[in-house]
């Protein structure tokens, strides 16, 4: 009967152990404490090239995540790219005069867009638009400019 | 013109064979899913099959899984050096881990370790007449011996892939943090930013879950369709461990391709 009642224990230890790694899965090596997904507003920003930008890449604020890029489209009448920002509920205090650039972190690092933040007193809400962009840097035209002007130095 | 016919009959009997061995497999499944509720029925049956199949297993699902963790810090750390990429050693290390080598290595293991045994015992009940014996006493052997071993090994399996991931991620971390000298806090939070519980974790342990499910059912039904001799029991001991491994590298191959391919 001991013998029993301790291969149960062992069992119970397995079962135990087996579910605290899938936990420090879930909440130490993957996302999960870090992003509350798919809760949030989003708004608007129209960019004339967005470069690299993908969905699910960050949207910073002051270097701090406060949301993602969840969706990309391209408006056939304006020629402009419309990315659309979720950003977590709390972080509700965004004055509508923000400008969003595109930055690169590091030399080959994925892009994210980071959102300089205005001194309006209105602050955006779920659907607002954000009217002053930036788009990305194109590594092939900066050196496209450099390159021209210094031709027409010489 | 006779060897003619005869080369004929004997690739139609081959084909009729493996139809009919497939069938008889499938026929297994489902008489091993309708005999579960044996389970609920008499709890101490699943008990004993969890305690021999992951509870034994997990000292080599561990400590394999701490090697092949150091091994990926290593050989990580050796090539991202060479890009100044030290930093994402952590997302390199947890992402191997928890998408392919976490349930593949670990279903390598347990058709190796646990397969293999439960072939060996449910061979050796048939070939000593235990599972007639059963049958002669009107206990239903696949609901009696099978379904608490199917069910054993389809819990054990994600349990014992995310152990194996968790060491390897440690195991990596020890490497990289404790010998290498990669910063603690890059190697965590580089980590937390690029794994996506979602699309990393859940389809890992859904990965495992299949692989127990297919592996146990192998093992299974070779054991129980063995040849009830020596001979016959060996072969099917060698069958287990090569088919789950060809079942398991070309399931995780299509799994891959529905998971993670856009």
């Amino acid at each position: 009967m001991s013998k029993q009642r301790n291969m149960e224990m062992l069992v119970g230890v397995f079962v135990a152990a087996g579910i605290v790694a899938l936990f420090f899965m879930a909440l130490q090596v993957s996302n999960l404490g870090a992003s509350s997904n798919g809760e949030g507003y989003s708004i608007e920003a129209r960019f004339d090239n967005i470069g690299g930008i993908k969905v699910k890449a960050p949207v910073t604020m002051a270097g701090v995540k406060i949301g993602r890029v969840s969706a990309i489209s391209y408006d056939k009448e304006t020629f402009e790219a419309v990315v659309t920002l979720t950003i977590e509920n709390h972080y509700d205090r965004i004055p509508d005069d923000s400008f969003a650039k595109i930055f690169t972190a590091g030399l080959l690092g994925e892009q994210y867009i980071g959102l300089d933040a205005g001194g309006s007193d209105i602050y955006l809400k779920q659907g607002d638009r954000l009217q002053m962009t930036q788009s990305a840097l194109v590594l092939e035209e900066v050196i496209g400019q450099f390159l021209f002007s210094k031709a027409q130095e010489n | 013109m006779s060897s003619l016919a005869s080369a004929f009959a004997d690739l139609g009997r081959k084909v009729m064979d493996a139809a009919a061995k497939l069938g008889r497999g499938h026929l297994l499944f489902w008489k091993m899913l309708l005999g579960f509720d044996e389970n609920l029925r008499r709890p101490s049956l699943l008990i004993q099959q969890l305690f021999s199949v992951g509870v034994l297993s997990i000292l080599l699902i561990v400590l394999s899984g701490f090697f092949v963790g150091m091994v990926l810090g290593l050989q990580g750390y050796y090539i991202l050096s060479q890009f100044g990429a030290e930093a994402t050693l952590g997302v390199m290390v947890a992402a191997s881990l928890v998408r392919e080598l976490g349930p593949v290595v670990t279903a390598l293991l347990f058709a190796g370790r646990a397969g293999s045994a439960l072939t060996a015992e449910v061979g050796l009940m048939k070939a000593t007449e235990q599972l007639s014996g059963l049958e002669m006493m009107a206990v239903n052997p696949v609901r009696r011996v099978l379904s608490p071993r199917f069910l054993g090994g389809i819990i054990s399996m994600p349990l014992l892939a995310a152990m194996f991931s968790t060491t390897g991620v440690l195991g990596g971390w020890f490497v990289g943090v404790g010998l290498l000298g990669v910063d603690d806090g890059t190697y965590w939070s580089q980590m937390q930013v690029k794994i996506d519980l979602h699309e990393d974790v859940f389809n890992g342990v859904i990965k495992s879950i299949v692989f127990g499910i297919v592996c146990t059912w192998i093992a299974l039904f070779e054991g129980y369709d063995s040849v009830p001799t020596s001979e016959g029991l060996s072969r099917a001991t060698t069958r287990t461990v090569v088919h789950s491994a060809f079942a398991i590298l070309g399931l995780d191959f299509i799994l891959t391709a529905i998971m993670f391919g856009e």
